[in-house]
Protein backbone atom coordinates (compact mmCIF):
# COMPACT_ATOMS: atom_id res chain seq x y z
CA UNK A 1 0.00 0.00 0.00
CA UNK A 2 1.18 3.43 -0.78
CA UNK A 3 1.73 5.72 2.22
CA UNK A 4 1.25 9.27 1.96
CA UNK A 5 2.91 12.60 4.37
CA UNK A 6 2.68 16.03 3.95
CA UNK A 7 3.39 19.10 6.71
CA UNK A 8 2.19 22.18 6.50
CA UNK A 9 4.47 24.37 8.76
CA UNK A 10 2.30 27.55 10.43
CA UNK A 11 5.07 28.62 12.56
CA UNK A 12 8.50 29.98 11.10
CA UNK A 13 10.24 28.74 13.95
CA UNK A 14 9.74 25.62 12.78
CA UNK A 15 10.67 25.94 9.09
CA UNK A 16 14.37 24.93 9.91
CA UNK A 17 13.04 21.36 11.39
CA UNK A 18 10.97 20.97 8.39
CA UNK A 19 13.29 18.25 7.12
CA UNK A 20 13.60 16.14 10.29
CA UNK A 21 10.24 16.15 10.75
CA UNK A 22 9.55 15.05 7.13
CA UNK A 23 11.47 12.32 7.11
CA UNK A 24 10.47 11.43 10.84
CA UNK A 25 6.47 10.64 9.04
CA UNK A 26 7.83 8.91 5.93
CA UNK A 27 10.31 6.40 7.46
CA UNK A 28 7.32 5.67 9.87
CA UNK A 29 5.27 4.92 6.02
CA UNK A 30 7.77 2.48 5.19
CA UNK A 31 5.70 -0.67 6.70
CA UNK A 32 3.07 -0.25 4.09
CA UNK A 33 5.55 -1.74 1.94
CA UNK A 34 7.51 0.68 -0.14
CA UNK A 35 9.63 -0.08 -2.80
CA UNK A 36 10.12 3.87 -3.46
CA UNK A 37 9.65 7.09 -2.01
CA UNK A 38 9.74 11.10 -3.01
CA UNK A 39 9.76 13.87 -1.35
CA UNK A 40 8.99 17.71 -2.16
CA UNK A 41 10.94 20.13 -0.15
CA UNK A 42 8.96 24.14 -0.18
CA UNK A 43 11.47 26.58 0.70
CA UNK A 44 15.04 25.10 1.74
CA UNK A 45 17.07 27.99 1.33
CA UNK A 46 19.96 25.87 -0.60
CA UNK A 47 18.19 23.93 -2.35
CA UNK A 48 15.66 26.80 -3.85
CA UNK A 49 17.74 29.96 -2.96
CA UNK A 50 15.79 33.39 -2.80
CA UNK A 51 16.00 34.83 -5.79
CA UNK A 52 16.02 31.85 -8.03
CA UNK A 53 14.11 29.03 -9.86
CA UNK A 54 14.97 25.61 -9.64
CA UNK A 55 14.20 22.56 -11.60
CA UNK A 56 15.15 18.75 -10.68
CA UNK A 57 16.71 16.45 -13.32
CA UNK A 58 16.19 12.66 -12.87
CA UNK A 59 19.08 10.14 -13.56
CA UNK A 60 21.06 12.38 -15.95
CA UNK A 61 23.90 10.09 -15.99
CA UNK A 62 26.42 13.27 -16.10
CA UNK A 63 28.61 14.99 -12.98
CA UNK A 64 26.43 17.96 -12.00
CA UNK A 65 29.04 20.44 -13.12
CA UNK A 66 28.56 19.21 -16.96
CA UNK A 67 24.62 19.68 -16.61
CA UNK A 68 24.92 22.77 -15.61
CA UNK A 69 27.20 24.06 -18.65
CA UNK A 70 25.17 22.55 -20.65
CA UNK A 71 21.74 24.21 -19.61
CA UNK A 72 23.59 27.41 -18.92
CA UNK A 73 24.96 27.56 -22.72
CA UNK A 74 20.94 26.95 -23.98
CA UNK A 75 20.06 29.80 -21.22
CA UNK A 76 22.77 31.86 -21.90
CA UNK A 77 23.78 32.12 -17.82
CA UNK A 78 25.01 30.78 -16.00
CA UNK A 79 23.31 27.72 -13.42
CA UNK A 80 24.18 26.07 -10.40
CA UNK A 81 23.69 22.05 -10.16
CA UNK A 82 23.57 19.89 -7.27
CA UNK A 83 23.40 16.40 -7.19
CA UNK A 84 21.39 14.39 -5.00
CA UNK A 85 20.83 10.52 -5.39
CA UNK A 86 19.41 10.27 -8.74
CA UNK A 87 18.50 13.74 -8.95
CA UNK A 88 20.36 16.61 -10.10
CA UNK A 89 18.69 20.01 -8.46
CA UNK A 90 19.87 23.33 -11.10
CA UNK A 91 18.70 26.80 -10.20
CA UNK A 92 19.16 30.35 -11.95
CA UNK A 93 18.30 33.51 -11.51
CA UNK A 94 15.42 33.82 -14.26
CA UNK A 95 11.83 32.55 -15.31
CA UNK A 96 11.02 29.25 -14.07
CA UNK A 97 9.74 28.73 -17.57
CA UNK A 98 13.05 29.47 -19.54
CA UNK A 99 15.53 27.40 -16.83
CA UNK A 100 12.91 24.63 -18.00
CA UNK A 101 13.04 25.50 -21.85
CA UNK A 102 17.11 25.23 -21.79
CA UNK A 103 17.26 21.92 -19.44
CA UNK A 104 14.44 20.09 -21.68
CA UNK A 105 16.69 21.49 -24.57
CA UNK A 106 20.12 20.51 -23.45
CA UNK A 107 18.53 17.00 -22.36
CA UNK A 108 15.31 16.22 -24.18
CA UNK A 109 15.18 12.98 -22.98
CA UNK A 110 15.66 13.22 -18.85
CA UNK A 111 12.60 13.27 -17.10
CA UNK A 112 12.12 16.15 -14.97
CA UNK A 113 10.77 15.67 -11.89
CA UNK A 114 9.79 18.96 -10.46
CA UNK A 115 10.54 22.37 -11.06
CA UNK A 116 8.76 26.54 -9.70
CA UNK A 117 9.84 28.83 -7.81
CA UNK A 118 9.94 27.17 -4.56
CA UNK A 119 9.91 23.50 -5.08
CA UNK A 120 12.47 20.79 -4.79
CA UNK A 121 11.51 17.38 -5.82
CA UNK A 122 13.48 13.99 -5.10
CA UNK A 123 12.69 10.58 -6.00
CA UNK A 124 14.34 7.37 -5.92
CA UNK A 125 13.90 3.60 -6.04
CA UNK A 126 14.91 1.61 -2.42
CA UNK A 127 14.14 1.95 1.00
CA UNK A 128 13.19 4.73 2.54
CA UNK A 129 15.39 5.21 5.42
CA UNK A 130 18.15 4.65 2.65
CA UNK A 131 16.71 7.54 0.19
CA UNK A 132 15.85 9.71 3.29
CA UNK A 133 19.79 9.30 3.42
CA UNK A 134 20.92 9.62 0.49
CA UNK A 135 18.47 12.97 -0.11
CA UNK A 136 19.82 14.05 3.01
CA UNK A 137 16.58 14.80 4.22
CA UNK A 138 16.82 15.63 7.75
CA UNK A 139 18.77 18.32 7.01
CA UNK A 140 16.34 20.28 5.21
CA UNK A 141 14.47 23.46 6.09
CA UNK A 142 11.42 25.46 4.58
CA UNK A 143 7.47 26.09 5.30
CA UNK A 144 5.70 22.58 3.30
CA UNK A 145 6.76 19.13 2.40
CA UNK A 146 4.96 15.95 0.82
CA UNK A 147 6.24 12.41 0.98
CA UNK A 148 5.20 9.23 -0.44
CA UNK A 149 6.37 5.76 0.02
CA UNK A 150 5.30 4.02 -2.80
CA UNK A 151 4.28 -0.05 -3.18
CA UNK A 152 3.57 0.02 -7.03
CA UNK A 153 0.64 -1.95 -8.63
CA UNK A 154 -0.29 -0.79 -11.94
CA UNK A 155 3.19 0.40 -13.37
CA UNK A 156 6.88 0.01 -13.51
CA UNK A 157 8.87 0.48 -10.22
CA UNK A 158 11.09 3.23 -11.38
CA UNK A 159 12.07 6.98 -10.26
CA UNK A 160 9.99 7.83 -12.82
CA UNK A 161 7.43 5.72 -11.53
CA UNK A 162 7.85 7.42 -8.03
CA UNK A 163 5.91 10.13 -6.24
CA UNK A 164 5.14 13.03 -6.13
CA UNK A 165 4.52 14.25 -9.42
CA UNK A 166 5.29 17.89 -10.16
CA UNK A 167 4.11 18.73 -13.39
CA UNK A 168 3.22 22.28 -12.92
CA UNK A 169 5.19 25.51 -11.60
CA UNK A 170 5.56 24.45 -7.82
CA UNK A 171 2.83 21.68 -8.15
CA UNK A 172 2.73 18.34 -6.71
CA UNK A 173 0.48 15.88 -6.02
CA UNK A 174 0.77 12.31 -4.46
CA UNK A 175 -1.63 9.59 -4.16
CA UNK A 176 -2.50 6.25 -2.66
CA UNK A 177 -5.18 4.25 -4.47
CA UNK A 178 -5.09 3.38 -8.29
CA UNK A 179 -7.53 5.64 -11.30
CA UNK A 180 -9.71 3.28 -12.76
CA UNK A 181 -10.10 5.59 -15.86
CA UNK A 182 -7.08 6.66 -16.12
CA UNK A 183 -6.48 6.06 -19.50
CA UNK A 184 -9.26 7.30 -20.98
CA UNK A 185 -8.62 10.85 -19.63
CA UNK A 186 -5.20 10.49 -20.45
CA UNK A 187 -6.12 10.01 -24.09
CA UNK A 188 -8.27 13.40 -23.86
CA UNK A 189 -5.26 15.13 -22.33
CA UNK A 190 -2.94 13.89 -25.21
CA UNK A 191 -5.59 14.86 -27.81
CA UNK A 192 -5.27 18.22 -25.92
CA UNK A 193 -1.15 18.58 -26.31
CA UNK A 194 -0.12 17.77 -23.19
CA UNK A 195 2.71 15.24 -22.82
CA UNK A 196 3.38 12.35 -19.99
CA UNK A 197 6.35 11.08 -18.95
CA UNK A 198 5.49 7.79 -17.45
CA UNK A 199 2.64 5.45 -17.93
CA UNK A 200 1.39 5.93 -14.15
CA UNK A 201 -2.05 6.24 -13.54
CA UNK A 202 -1.28 9.40 -10.70
CA UNK A 203 0.61 11.23 -13.38
CA UNK A 204 -2.97 11.88 -15.39
CA UNK A 205 -4.61 13.12 -12.23
CA UNK A 206 -1.68 15.62 -11.71
CA UNK A 207 -1.46 16.34 -15.01
CA UNK A 208 -4.86 16.57 -15.11
CA UNK A 209 -4.98 19.66 -11.88
CA UNK A 210 -2.10 21.42 -13.47
CA UNK A 211 -3.93 22.03 -16.47
CA UNK A 212 -6.84 23.26 -13.97
CA UNK A 213 -4.99 25.35 -12.09
CA UNK A 214 -3.50 26.96 -15.53
CA UNK A 215 -6.85 27.20 -16.75
CA UNK A 216 -7.26 28.99 -14.03
CA UNK A 217 -9.30 27.61 -11.23
CA UNK A 218 -8.52 27.50 -7.55
CA UNK A 219 -6.66 24.31 -5.74
CA UNK A 220 -10.18 23.50 -4.20
CA UNK A 221 -11.87 23.84 -7.64
CA UNK A 222 -9.53 21.75 -9.64
CA UNK A 223 -9.97 19.00 -6.90
CA UNK A 224 -13.49 18.91 -7.39
CA UNK A 225 -13.34 18.83 -10.95
CA UNK A 226 -10.83 15.73 -10.38
CA UNK A 227 -13.46 14.01 -8.00
CA UNK A 228 -16.15 14.80 -11.05
CA UNK A 229 -13.99 13.19 -13.71
CA UNK A 230 -11.97 10.19 -12.24
CA UNK A 231 -13.10 7.44 -11.00
CA UNK A 232 -11.11 4.77 -8.50
CA UNK A 233 -10.20 4.92 -5.59
CA UNK A 234 -7.89 7.74 -4.13
CA UNK A 235 -6.75 9.66 -1.54
CA UNK A 236 -4.78 12.49 -2.63
CA UNK A 237 -2.22 15.27 -1.10
CA UNK A 238 -1.88 18.18 -3.24
CA UNK A 239 0.36 21.25 -3.07
CA UNK A 240 1.15 23.99 -4.74
CA UNK A 241 3.43 27.16 -4.45
CA UNK A 242 1.04 28.74 -1.41
CA UNK A 243 -1.25 25.99 -0.67
CA UNK A 244 -1.79 22.01 0.77
CA UNK A 245 -4.89 20.11 0.32
CA UNK A 246 -6.44 16.88 0.95
CA UNK A 247 -9.06 14.91 -1.28
CA UNK A 248 -10.62 11.37 -0.99
CA UNK A 249 -12.98 9.35 -3.63
CA UNK A 250 -16.91 8.69 -2.63
CA UNK A 251 -15.87 4.97 -1.08
CA UNK A 252 -12.89 6.39 1.08
CA UNK A 253 -11.47 3.31 1.37
CA UNK A 254 -7.96 4.42 1.35
CA UNK A 255 -6.13 6.16 4.60
CA UNK A 256 -5.85 9.48 5.67
CA UNK A 257 -6.04 10.89 9.12
CA UNK A 258 -5.61 14.99 9.27
CA UNK A 259 -3.58 16.59 12.56
CA UNK A 260 -4.24 19.96 13.07
CA UNK A 261 -2.45 22.71 15.23
CA UNK A 262 -1.74 26.44 15.91
CA UNK A 263 1.78 25.59 14.75
CA UNK A 264 1.30 23.27 11.25
CA UNK A 265 -1.09 21.25 9.86
CA UNK A 266 -0.26 17.78 8.74
CA UNK A 267 -1.64 14.39 6.93
CA UNK A 268 -0.72 11.22 6.61
CA UNK A 269 -2.14 7.72 5.39
CA UNK A 270 -1.99 6.73 9.42
CA UNK A 271 -1.71 8.42 12.79
CA UNK A 272 1.60 6.81 13.90
CA UNK A 273 3.41 9.17 10.90
CA UNK A 274 2.11 12.13 12.66
CA UNK A 275 3.18 10.72 16.90
CA UNK A 276 6.57 12.75 16.41
CA UNK A 277 5.40 15.58 15.47
CA UNK A 278 5.56 18.79 18.31
CA UNK A 279 2.51 19.38 19.93
CA UNK A 280 0.99 16.05 18.65
CA UNK A 281 -0.83 15.32 21.70
CA UNK A 282 -2.70 18.30 21.83
CA UNK A 283 -3.12 18.31 18.13
CA UNK A 284 -7.09 18.10 16.73
CA UNK A 285 -7.29 15.10 14.65
CA UNK A 286 -9.74 13.54 12.44
CA UNK A 287 -10.53 11.86 9.32
CA UNK A 288 -11.28 13.70 5.97
CA UNK A 289 -14.70 13.41 4.60
CA UNK A 290 -15.35 11.69 0.95
CA UNK A 291 -15.50 13.94 -1.64
CA UNK A 292 -14.44 17.19 0.67
CA UNK A 293 -11.49 19.28 -0.13
CA UNK A 294 -9.76 20.53 2.53
CA UNK A 295 -7.41 22.96 1.68
CA UNK A 296 -4.87 25.09 3.76
CA UNK A 297 -2.98 28.28 2.09
CA UNK A 298 0.20 30.29 3.42
CA UNK B 1 -19.99 5.30 32.81
CA UNK B 2 -16.55 3.48 33.50
CA UNK B 3 -16.54 0.15 32.24
CA UNK B 4 -13.55 -1.01 33.93
CA UNK B 5 -13.29 -2.32 37.56
CA UNK B 6 -11.56 -0.02 39.93
CA UNK B 7 -7.51 -0.46 39.79
CA UNK B 8 -6.21 -3.55 41.74
CA UNK B 9 -2.87 -4.45 43.51
CA UNK B 10 -2.17 -7.22 40.66
CA UNK B 11 -2.24 -4.16 37.95
CA UNK B 12 0.32 -4.39 35.20
CA UNK B 13 2.05 -1.56 33.53
CA UNK B 14 3.25 -2.43 29.71
CA UNK B 15 5.09 0.18 27.99
CA UNK B 16 4.19 -0.76 24.19
CA UNK B 17 7.38 1.36 23.19
CA UNK B 18 9.54 -0.20 25.44
CA UNK B 19 8.30 -3.80 25.74
CA UNK B 20 7.43 -4.04 22.01
CA UNK B 21 3.74 -5.03 20.11
CA UNK B 22 4.33 -8.85 19.38
CA UNK B 23 6.11 -9.23 22.69
CA UNK B 24 2.84 -7.46 24.30
CA UNK B 25 0.79 -9.42 22.67
CA UNK B 26 2.00 -12.36 23.57
CA UNK B 27 1.73 -11.67 27.05
CA UNK B 28 -1.76 -10.93 26.73
CA UNK B 29 -2.38 -14.40 24.89
CA UNK B 30 -0.74 -16.38 27.98
CA UNK B 31 -2.09 -14.42 30.91
CA UNK B 32 -0.50 -16.96 33.27
CA UNK B 33 2.66 -15.11 32.71
CA UNK B 34 1.00 -11.53 33.88
CA UNK B 35 1.39 -10.94 37.66
CA UNK B 36 -2.37 -9.63 37.32
CA UNK B 37 -5.57 -8.77 35.00
CA UNK B 38 -5.75 -5.50 35.16
CA UNK B 39 -3.97 -4.41 32.34
CA UNK B 40 -2.37 -0.93 31.31
CA UNK B 41 -0.45 -0.84 27.89
CA UNK B 42 0.64 2.75 27.56
CA UNK B 43 2.75 4.21 24.77
CA UNK B 44 0.74 2.95 21.97
CA UNK B 45 2.10 5.85 19.29
CA UNK B 46 -0.71 4.20 16.96
CA UNK B 47 0.74 0.95 16.45
CA UNK B 48 -1.56 -1.95 14.57
CA UNK B 49 -2.52 -4.78 15.93
CA UNK B 50 -2.67 -3.59 19.65
CA UNK B 51 -4.26 -6.19 21.97
CA UNK B 52 -5.10 -8.42 19.16
CA UNK B 53 -6.70 -12.01 19.57
CA UNK B 54 -6.89 -11.91 23.38
CA UNK B 55 -9.15 -14.99 25.31
CA UNK B 56 -9.31 -14.16 28.50
CA UNK B 57 -11.14 -12.45 31.19
CA UNK B 58 -8.48 -9.10 31.24
CA UNK B 59 -8.74 -5.88 31.86
CA UNK B 60 -7.20 -3.79 29.44
CA UNK B 61 -6.57 0.46 29.48
CA UNK B 62 -4.70 1.69 26.38
CA UNK B 63 -3.87 4.72 26.84
CA UNK B 64 -3.52 6.58 23.44
CA UNK B 65 -4.20 6.27 20.08
CA UNK B 66 -3.49 2.99 18.13
CA UNK B 67 -3.69 2.10 14.52
CA UNK B 68 -5.46 -0.75 12.86
CA UNK B 69 -7.18 -4.23 14.02
CA UNK B 70 -6.83 -2.62 17.68
CA UNK B 71 -8.55 -5.72 20.04
CA UNK B 72 -9.28 -7.40 17.03
CA UNK B 73 -10.85 -11.04 17.44
CA UNK B 74 -11.16 -10.51 20.94
CA UNK B 75 -12.92 -13.25 23.31
CA UNK B 76 -13.59 -12.51 26.89
CA UNK B 77 -11.69 -9.71 27.40
CA UNK B 78 -12.85 -5.65 28.51
CA UNK B 79 -10.23 -3.45 26.59
CA UNK B 80 -10.58 0.03 26.74
CA UNK B 81 -9.04 2.38 24.35
CA UNK B 82 -8.46 6.21 25.78
CA UNK B 83 -7.50 7.40 22.78
CA UNK B 84 -8.65 7.35 18.98
CA UNK B 85 -8.56 4.01 16.83
CA UNK B 86 -7.66 3.33 13.07
CA UNK B 87 -9.95 0.87 10.56
CA UNK B 88 -10.76 -2.32 11.92
CA UNK B 89 -10.92 -2.07 15.87
CA UNK B 90 -12.49 -5.11 17.11
CA UNK B 91 -12.77 -7.03 13.90
CA UNK B 92 -14.33 -10.01 14.31
CA UNK B 93 -14.77 -9.83 17.94
CA UNK B 94 -16.28 -13.11 19.11
CA UNK B 95 -17.25 -12.19 22.80
CA UNK B 96 -16.22 -9.18 25.39
CA UNK B 97 -16.10 -5.35 25.94
CA UNK B 98 -14.21 -2.98 23.81
CA UNK B 99 -14.59 0.85 24.56
CA UNK B 100 -13.26 3.78 22.08
CA UNK B 101 -12.58 6.63 24.62
CA UNK B 102 -12.22 8.51 21.56
CA UNK B 103 -13.28 8.37 17.38
CA UNK B 104 -12.94 5.04 15.34
CA UNK B 105 -11.92 4.93 11.51
CA UNK B 106 -13.74 3.13 9.11
CA UNK B 107 -14.83 -0.65 9.35
CA UNK B 108 -14.92 -0.35 12.98
CA UNK B 109 -16.67 -3.99 14.25
CA UNK B 110 -15.84 -5.71 10.87
CA UNK B 111 -17.55 -9.09 10.67
CA UNK B 112 -18.01 -9.36 14.39
CA UNK B 113 -19.81 -12.56 15.64
CA UNK B 114 -20.56 -11.05 19.40
CA UNK B 115 -19.64 -8.87 22.54
CA UNK B 116 -20.29 -5.20 23.23
CA UNK B 117 -18.08 -2.02 21.09
CA UNK B 118 -18.82 0.80 22.07
CA UNK B 119 -17.16 4.01 20.20
CA UNK B 120 -17.84 7.04 22.31
CA UNK B 121 -16.80 9.58 19.35
CA UNK B 122 -17.43 9.48 16.11
CA UNK B 123 -16.92 5.96 13.82
CA UNK B 124 -15.82 6.47 10.26
CA UNK B 125 -17.29 4.33 7.06
CA UNK B 126 -18.65 1.18 7.26
CA UNK B 127 -19.14 0.99 11.01
CA UNK B 128 -20.91 -2.68 11.84
CA UNK B 129 -19.57 -3.86 7.80
CA UNK B 130 -20.95 -7.60 7.71
CA UNK B 131 -21.92 -7.57 11.16
CA UNK B 132 -22.61 -10.72 12.48
CA UNK B 133 -24.06 -10.54 16.44
CA UNK B 134 -21.73 -7.91 17.81
CA UNK B 135 -23.69 -4.91 19.47
CA UNK B 136 -22.54 -1.60 18.77
CA UNK B 137 -23.38 1.35 20.51
CA UNK B 138 -21.90 4.88 19.32
CA UNK B 139 -21.99 8.25 20.82
CA UNK B 140 -21.72 10.13 17.84
CA UNK B 141 -22.11 9.80 14.15
CA UNK B 142 -21.31 6.36 11.65
CA UNK B 143 -19.95 7.30 8.42
CA UNK B 144 -21.23 5.83 5.26
CA UNK B 145 -22.09 2.35 4.46
CA UNK B 146 -22.36 1.57 7.87
CA UNK B 147 -23.79 -2.04 8.54
CA UNK B 148 -23.54 -2.94 5.56
CA UNK B 149 -24.45 -6.43 4.30
CA UNK B 150 -25.14 -6.81 8.17
CA UNK B 151 -26.22 -10.41 9.10
CA UNK B 152 -27.03 -10.24 13.28
CA UNK B 153 -26.32 -8.07 15.92
CA UNK B 154 -27.10 -4.87 16.65
CA UNK B 155 -25.53 -0.89 15.93
CA UNK B 156 -27.38 1.80 17.67
CA UNK B 157 -26.29 5.13 16.41
CA UNK B 158 -26.27 8.44 18.98
CA UNK B 159 -25.44 10.86 16.62
CA UNK B 160 -26.84 10.96 12.82
CA UNK B 161 -25.70 8.35 10.43
CA UNK B 162 -23.99 8.63 6.36
CA UNK B 163 -25.24 7.08 3.13
CA UNK B 164 -26.05 3.91 2.48
CA UNK B 165 -27.17 2.90 5.93
CA UNK B 166 -27.54 -0.78 5.91
CA UNK B 167 -26.57 -1.57 2.48
CA UNK B 168 -28.16 -5.10 1.43
CA UNK B 169 -28.55 -5.86 5.16
CA UNK B 170 -29.74 -9.41 5.55
CA UNK B 171 -30.48 -8.65 9.16
CA UNK B 172 -29.60 -6.97 12.49
CA UNK B 173 -31.11 -3.85 14.08
CA UNK B 174 -30.44 -0.69 13.14
CA UNK B 175 -31.14 2.41 15.79
CA UNK B 176 -30.50 5.80 15.24
CA UNK B 177 -31.38 9.04 17.01
CA UNK B 178 -29.98 11.48 14.50
CA UNK B 179 -30.69 11.61 10.69
CA UNK B 180 -29.73 9.78 8.30
CA UNK B 181 -28.50 10.88 5.08
CA UNK B 182 -29.73 7.35 2.98
CA UNK B 183 -30.62 4.58 3.76
CA UNK B 184 -28.96 1.45 1.65
CA UNK B 185 -30.90 -1.10 -0.71
CA UNK B 186 -33.19 -3.14 1.21
CA UNK B 187 -33.02 -1.76 4.22
CA UNK B 188 -35.88 0.38 5.28
CA UNK B 189 -37.78 2.20 8.44
CA UNK B 190 -39.34 0.19 10.83
CA UNK B 191 -41.75 0.43 13.64
CA UNK B 192 -40.40 0.80 16.93
CA UNK B 193 -42.68 -1.54 19.41
CA UNK B 194 -42.15 -2.16 23.07
CA UNK B 195 -40.20 -5.08 22.17
CA UNK B 196 -37.78 -2.82 20.76
CA UNK B 197 -37.83 0.34 23.04
CA UNK B 198 -36.90 -2.16 25.59
CA UNK B 199 -33.61 -3.69 23.94
CA UNK B 200 -32.65 -0.40 22.87
CA UNK B 201 -32.79 1.00 26.25
CA UNK B 202 -30.81 -2.27 27.62
CA UNK B 203 -28.10 -1.45 25.02
CA UNK B 204 -27.78 2.03 25.75
CA UNK B 205 -27.52 1.26 29.35
CA UNK B 206 -24.72 -1.12 28.79
CA UNK B 207 -23.29 1.27 27.40
CA UNK B 208 -23.54 4.23 30.20
CA UNK B 209 -25.73 6.14 28.35
CA UNK B 210 -28.92 7.56 29.50
CA UNK B 211 -30.72 8.84 26.52
CA UNK B 212 -34.59 8.25 26.07
CA UNK B 213 -35.10 5.29 23.63
CA UNK B 214 -38.05 6.95 22.07
CA UNK B 215 -35.83 9.62 20.33
CA UNK B 216 -34.64 6.64 18.21
CA UNK B 217 -35.93 5.54 14.73
CA UNK B 218 -35.42 1.62 13.53
CA UNK B 219 -34.13 0.52 10.70
CA UNK B 220 -33.99 -2.95 9.12
CA UNK B 221 -33.99 -5.25 6.20
CA UNK B 222 -37.12 -5.78 4.09
CA UNK B 223 -35.92 -8.83 3.24
CA UNK B 224 -36.48 -8.17 -0.70
CA UNK B 225 -33.01 -9.23 -1.98
CA UNK B 226 -33.01 -12.76 -0.06
CA UNK B 227 -34.53 -15.28 -2.83
CA UNK B 228 -34.29 -14.07 -6.96
CA UNK B 229 -37.68 -12.44 -7.85
CA UNK B 230 -39.27 -13.24 -11.97
CA UNK B 231 -40.54 -9.67 -11.59
CA UNK B 232 -36.71 -8.16 -11.59
CA UNK B 233 -35.57 -10.77 -14.26
CA UNK B 234 -35.52 -7.86 -16.96
CA UNK B 235 -32.46 -6.59 -14.53
CA UNK B 236 -30.34 -9.45 -15.22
Amino acid sequence: MCGIVGLHLRDPGLYPRLGELLAGMLVEMAERGADSAGVAVYGDPGWSPPGRVGVCLLDVGLPPERVAAAVGDHLGSAVVAEQLDATTLLHAPVDPQRLLEAATTAFPDVLVGGFGSDVTVLKGVGHPDDLVARYRLRSAQGWQGVGHTRMATESAVTAGGCHPYSVGPDQCLVHNGSFANHATIRRELIADGIRFDSDNDTEVGARFVARALADGLTLEAALKSLCATFDGFYTLLVSSADSFAVVRDAIACKPAVIAETDDWVAMASEYRALVGLPGIEHATIFEPEPEVVYAWTR
Amino acid sequence: MDTLSPPTADAVELDLSAVGLRETNRLLHHPEELAGTTVTISYPRGAHSVAAGLDAPLMITVTGHVGYYAAGMNQQATITIDGNCGPGVAENMMSGLVRVRGNASQSAGATAHGGLLIIDGDAGARCGISMKGVDIVVGGNVGHSSAFMAQAGRLVVRGDAGDGLGDSIYEAQLYVRGRVASLGADCVSKEMGPEQLTELAGLLEAAGYDDDPADYSRYGSARRLYHFHTDNADAY
